[in-house]
Formats: structure tokens, sequence, C-alpha cells
């Protein structure tokens, strides 16, 4: 059946504010609306990493000293959530996705744009929320991951507005991975098959997949938390009898595959950056498929072992330490792709391509301890210490977030029509580098001889490492200044970049800079090769 | 118009030739379904833990009647017959054999619901009473509020059927089908929920 329905987007248009206005209005443009999930998501990280740096001021000693330990745990919970829930899940799904998927399919728009605009604009009222809650009666102070009793006995209103806060950002996740499993299965350019499609709209593929299984399992979990909180029932209370190891095993049914949604999609956007640069196909491309498809699978089935200390059964551990180390047979197969896709290529040292490989350093340092934990009893010694945070810092933060800062480099030509200065961006990526592993690095050091994640205060023996630490984390501020100098300045009085600066074969490349409104003025082109780089193409 | 709003992709006037392109709301329906779907899971994923793992402390009272439930079964799933039948009556244009067909299938809701509130009156035990008292009242009090929003649905596009001057149609079946959809799963997850709660 087919249906017609008539032209949303130009009619839009016309009442549509122009220039940077278009970026605060309500927009059902799959392009605004990208660029909309990523100036809320950088925002939101400004506010996470000053909280960061509160953190790291308050451990630059050993005694709690900058603020009072109450106040410590709420800015460490919202810390937390914003650059899980406000940061990275909405800027590498939400901000990239919407950017990119439509022009991969060869599409003028999302499947639903009107869902697309919705799963937008319940961002910034949530974010708000979370934040204004540390003004009410104090924010949430259970974490990020909110373990009851903890989270039942720490004062109520903060912890309800979390709840509240990231129930609304679960909807506008899966709003959005509904719209993205659409795009990509149901409205490719006719021709198009989905063995040809870009590497990131597998990616998305997966990451969609895995966002519409395992968010509702939070939201429903969190929904029966808040009736422990306000209604006095008793699912995790066990005062009241109730089993506080149903929460952990429903938090990180979803929890777990949230790690996915954070790099699955950074994994897809580094495969697009790296061919374009080094001027060569992407190595082993239905490899990179298979094993896209095999952490999602795995994805789901491993997430006991954040729990091995909750009393979990011997066959548990067993069945979820084999499920972890087999999910780094796809990982492991991916990075040998990129390392392939590199290997004898023209590598031009830009911005973009330096924050990719800085990626694939700091993501196998963070799988390799990964796989170290999901060891039963090398957990149990380092679980809950400084070890965890300096792993999961460097998925999140070296995978992820400089996955992020690689992409807009590469893609902010196509966005603006600009080109961003090369110095300043070389200069932000060592700063960032450098700062980033002299932050995480000596934390290893500090887990494995024992000191404990979220606590204000330590054992002197510690300071001289943690300060090293904080040294580390004041350069990452410091970062961001050359970054957002450069963005300024380029936007203003940046050279002119051409429709193609980087001579590109992908479908977003092949229109002008920024895009119209409908994508391409004509047809779509049907590009069956996005990586037919090689020596016959190169210019 | 309802947010699940197609894009106009692909559907202009290139050369002359209209295109137009396949409906996929119903896709994202069911996406959206298997999603909620999911949430449920969960619920039952948690009561079945307990009922494996936590014993009923001494004195705590949990006992379930079936013949509420069984008839609120039977009701639903008669619902589901009526609806097919609603939809059946609007695609050979009865617009009128719809509306009643409609109407009787949110009379049916209305009654599961109406029972469904007469056995939480006349359970022994209350909310906070025990953990499988609070995961009984959390499951059924989430389905029944999936009930109440299909019923809801229902008696508006009852009226949207209409034969004169309604907006759905034979032509315009999209929002019946949606709601159809929707009914039959909240219909299948009371079969899920009637076995887990009260059979097993």
């Amino acid at each position: 059946m087919t249906i017609s329905i008539e032209p949303e987007n130009k009619k839009q248009e016309s009442i549509q504010p122009k220039g940077w206005l278009k970026y605060f209005s309500f927009s059902l443009d799959h392009k605004v609306i990208g660029i909309q999930y990523l100036i809320c998501g950088f925002v939101f990280y400004l506010v996470g990493g000053t909280l960061a740096s509160a953190i790291r001021i308050e451990l630059a000693s050993p005694m709690s000293d900058f603020m009072p330990r109450d106040v410590y745990n709420q800015v460490l919970t919202l810390h937390g959530t914003i650059m899980i829930f406000l940061w990275i899940v909405p800027v590498v799904n939400g901000a990239f996705g919407n950017y990119l998927i439509p022009f991969y399919v060869g599409a003028r728009d999302m499947a639903f744009p009107r869902l697309n605009a919705v799963a937008f604009w319940l961002i910034p009222p949530s974010g708000l929320m979370l934040i204004f809650s540390y003004f009410i009666d104090g924010a949430a102070q259970a974490g990020w991951t909110a373990y009851p009793p903890l989270s039942i006995t720490t004062p109520q209103s903060g912890q309800i507005i979390w709840i509240l806060s990231v129930l609304l950002l679960g909807g506008s996740s899966i709003f959005g991975g509904i719209n993205f499993i659409a795009t990509i299965l149901k409205l490719r350019r006719p021709g198009l098959k989905l063995m040809q499609l870009p590497m990131y709209c597998w990616a998305m593929l997966g990451t969609s997949i895995l966002v519409v299984l395992s968010t509702p399992v939070l939201a429903g979990t969190l929904i029966l938390l808040s009736f422990d909180i306000v209604a006095n029932t008793g699912f995790f209370n066990p005062v009241l009898g109730g089993n506080v190891v149903v929460y952990q095993h429903l938090f990180w049914f979803y929890s777990h595959p949230a790690v996915y949604i954070m790099v699955l999609p950074a994994f897809g956007l580094v495969s697009e950056i790296l061919p374009i640069h080094c001027r060569k196909p992407l190595f082993g491309y239905s490899t990179m498929v298979f094993s896209i498809m095999g952490i999602v699978v795995l994805g789901l089935v491993v997430w006991a072992h954040h729990m091995f200390t909750s009393g979990t059964p011997p066959w548990m551990r067993l069945f979820f330490t084999i499920a972890t180390a087999f999910i780094a047979v796809p990982t492991g197969i991916k990075f040998f792709n990129w390392v392939a896709t590199m290997w004898g290529g023209r590598i031009s040292i830009n911005s973009a391509i330096l924050f990719s490989c800085g990626f694939i350093i700091n993501f196998v340092f963070g799988g390799i301890t990964g796989v170290a934990l999901a060891q039963v009893p090398f957990d149990i010694h380092v679980h809950d210490t400084y070890f965890v945070v300096a792993h999961f810092h460097y998925i999140v933060y070296g995978g992820s977030v400089f996955v992020i800062f690689s992409s807009i480099y590469h893609w902010f030509p196509k966005v603006t029509g600009k080109l961003l200065n090369e110095k300043l961006g070389i200069l932000h990526f060592v700063i960032t580098f450098v700062g980033f592993n002299l932050c995480f690095a000596p934390q290893h050091w500090l887990g494995l001889n024992g000191m404990p994640r979220r606590v204000a205060e330590y054992d002197p023996q510690f300071q001289f490492v943690n300060q090293i630490s904080s040294v580390g984390a004041l350069l990452m501020a410091i970062s961001t200044i050359p970054f957002l100098v450069n963005i300024f300045i380029s936007i203003a009085k940046g050279k002119k970049a051409g429709d193609n600066p980087w001579n590109a074969l992908t479908p977003e490349w092949l229109t002008s800079s920024p895009p119209p409104v409908e994508n391409w003025e004509g047809e779509a082109p049907l590009v069956k090769e996005p990586y037919g780089y090689g020596e016959s193409i190169t210019n | 118009m309802t947010s699940l709003d197609t894009s106009k992709e692909l559907n202009k006037k290139d050369k002359g030739i209209e295109e137009g392109h396949e409906d996929f709301r119903l896709f994202g329906l069911i996406t959206f379904l298997i999603a909620d779907g999911m949430t449920f899971a969960g619920f039952f994923a948690a009561y079945l833990t307990y009922k494996a793992v936590n014993p009923l402390p001494d004195g705590a009272i949990y006992e379930l009647e079936l013949p509420i439930p069984t008839l609120n079964t039977i009701l639903l799933l008669i619902s589901s017959a009526t609806f097919h039948k609603a939809s059946k009556s609007l695609l050979n244009k009865k617009n009128n054999d719809s509306q009643r067909w409609l109407l009787f299938t949110a009379l049916l809701g209305i009654i599961f619901l109406v029972c469904q509130l007469f056995e939480y009156f006349n359970l022994p035990f209350s909310l906070t009473d025990n953990l499988f008292a609070s995961t009984f009242y959390a499951l059924t009090g989430f389905h029944g509020l999936h009930v109440t929003l299909g019923t809801l649905m229902i008696l508006i596009i009852s009226w949207q059927v209409r034969s004169n001057g309604g907006r759905l149609s034979h032509l315009n079946m999209f929002p019946l089908e949606a709601v159809e959809l929707y009914w039959h799963f909240v219909d299948g997850i009371w079969v899920i929920l009637f076995i887990i709660l009260y059979l097993l």
C-alpha cells in the first residue's frame, strides 16, 4: 500500500526562522534535529565536565574539604547520569544518526520526522529537571546505578526527579531507535542493498535493536523503584522482604547493553572516517557487519558480569565470564579491520584521523582491562575500586568521546561549509590525549591498590597519584578551550570548504555544503560502493 | 494526525511521475510494541524470580481466586474477535456495522476494567502487604493501564468511522489497524499474565 503525504518539510521551511535561529525552533528536518542533539549534548557535556572537575578538585586532597560529603555524592551522581544519558547516548545516536542515516540510505528525511522531533525535545526539559533537582532538596545521591536500598534511603525528592528524568530520556531513546530501524530497513533508496550500506548504518541498526529491546526493561524497573520510594512497596527493599539482586539484574539488563549503545555507533563513525582519510576501502566489510551483529547478540547476555560480588551462583559466574570473554572476539575483529584499513594507506594527518587513532589506542586499553574484569577472581579483587572507574572511562571517554570529536572535525565542513583550523584541532587533540591518559591511567594503579570508588575521602598514601590524576583532569578541562575557539572562529571566518573537501564517496558528500532542506536538489545518488577508494580513484 | 506521521520521502512529483512509498507506520508500531512487550517481560522476569527465591513470610496472605480473571480472559478474547469483525466491516465499506462492532469491543474493555476493579476490592491483600501482593498489583495495574488507553482509543475511532463525515473509511484504514494491532497485543499480554500470575 502506498500513501501520499503533503510535503511537510517544504511547507515548514517557509515558516521556519533562517540561520542559526532554526536550531532553536521546532523543526522536522533531520539535519536540524541532528545539530540540535549535538549542541544540546555539548552543553550538557560542559555541565558534566564541570562536575567532573569538582570531583577531581575534591580528590586532590585526602580529606573532604572542597564540598560536604553528601554534596559530593550528588555531584558524582549527576556527573555520571549527565555524561551517559545527556551527552554520549544522545550524541553518538541522535546527533550523528539523525544527520547521516537519511543520507546513507538515500532518503530525504527520517521515516517518522515528527516522532524524531518529539524524541529530541524530550531531552532538554528532562536534563534541566535533573540539574535543577539539586536546588530543590538536593539531587539524587545513589550514583547513576541508583542501587537500592541506597536509592530508597537517601532523600526522596532528588531520587524521584532522577527517575522521572531517566524515564523521559529512555522514552526519547526508544523513539529514536524505532525511527532508525524503520529508516534503515524500510526507507532505503530503491536499488540499494543492505550489504551496500555504509558501516554506520549497520552500527545504528544494531544499536537501535539494543535500545528497543533493553531500554523498556530499565523503564519498568525504575517504575517499580519509584513505587518503593513513594508508595512504600517492597520490591527492592530487603526490610520489607524485597530482593535487591533482582533490581541489579534488571538494571544491568539495560545498562550493559547501554555500553554498546554508547560504543557501537562510535565504531560505525570510525569506520566512516578511516577509509576517507587513508584513501583505502574499509577492510573486511562483511566481517564488520557480522561482528556488529555478534556484539548485539552477545551484548544482551553478559549483564551479570557487573554482579559477581552480589552472591551470584557459580554457574552464573561461569556463563557470564565466558560470554564476556567471547565478546572480545567480534570487537577484536573490528580493531584488526581498522588497523588493516590504515595499513599501507595514504594517511593524511589531520585532527579527525588523530582523534580516531586516539580512540583505537584508548579503546584497546579499555577493552583489555574489560576482559580482565570479566574474570571472576580478578573482578572480586578490584570490584568497586578505581580500577573499574579507569576501565569504563577508557571505554566511554577514550572510546566514544574521542570519536565524537573526530566526527565533529570530519563532518564540520559538511554542516557549515567551512573548514576548521587544523593547528587548533591538533592542539586540542594533544591536550585531550595527554590529559585523558594522565587522568585515568594512574587510576588503574589506585584501584589495584585498593582505593574504593565513589568516596570523597581516602587513605593519604594515595594522595600523590590522585593529584597526578587531577592534573590530567585539569588538562582535559583546558582542552575544550581550543576546541570551542576553533568552532566559533571557523563558523565566523573559516576557509570555504567546498562540497567535498575530503574527496569522499559516501552519499552525504555528494550534495552541497551545507546540504539543502531535502538533501539533494535532484534525485538521490545511488552509492553502491561507499568505500571504493583505491589507486584509480586517488586524484 | 498521529506522531507516527510519515515523511514525504520520495513522494514528490519528479519528471511528472508521482512516486509513492510503502506505508511503514505499522512497522514502526510493531517495533514499539516489541519495546512495550519488553517492559512486561521485565516485570514477568522479576515476578518469576521472586517466586523462585523469595519465600512468602509467615502469616502473609497471597491468594488469588480464579473465576473473575477467567471471565476477564474470555472477555478479552471475545473483544479481539469483535475488533477483527469491525475491521472486516470497514474494509467492506460497512461503516455503521464497523461502528457497532467497535462500540461492542469498547464495552467489553470497560466490563473487563470493572471486573478488574471488583477483584481488587475483594482481594484479601493490599498493595504494600508483601512482595507478591505488590508485584500482583504492579503487573495487573500496568496491564489495566494499557486496557484503559486501548478502550479510549477504540471509543475515539468508533466516532471517526461514522458514515457521515468520519475520518476513517476503507481508504484510510491505518488508525483502525493500528489500534487493532495494539488491542491484540494487550490481549496477548493478558493471556501470558493470566498463566503466570494465576495458573502457575
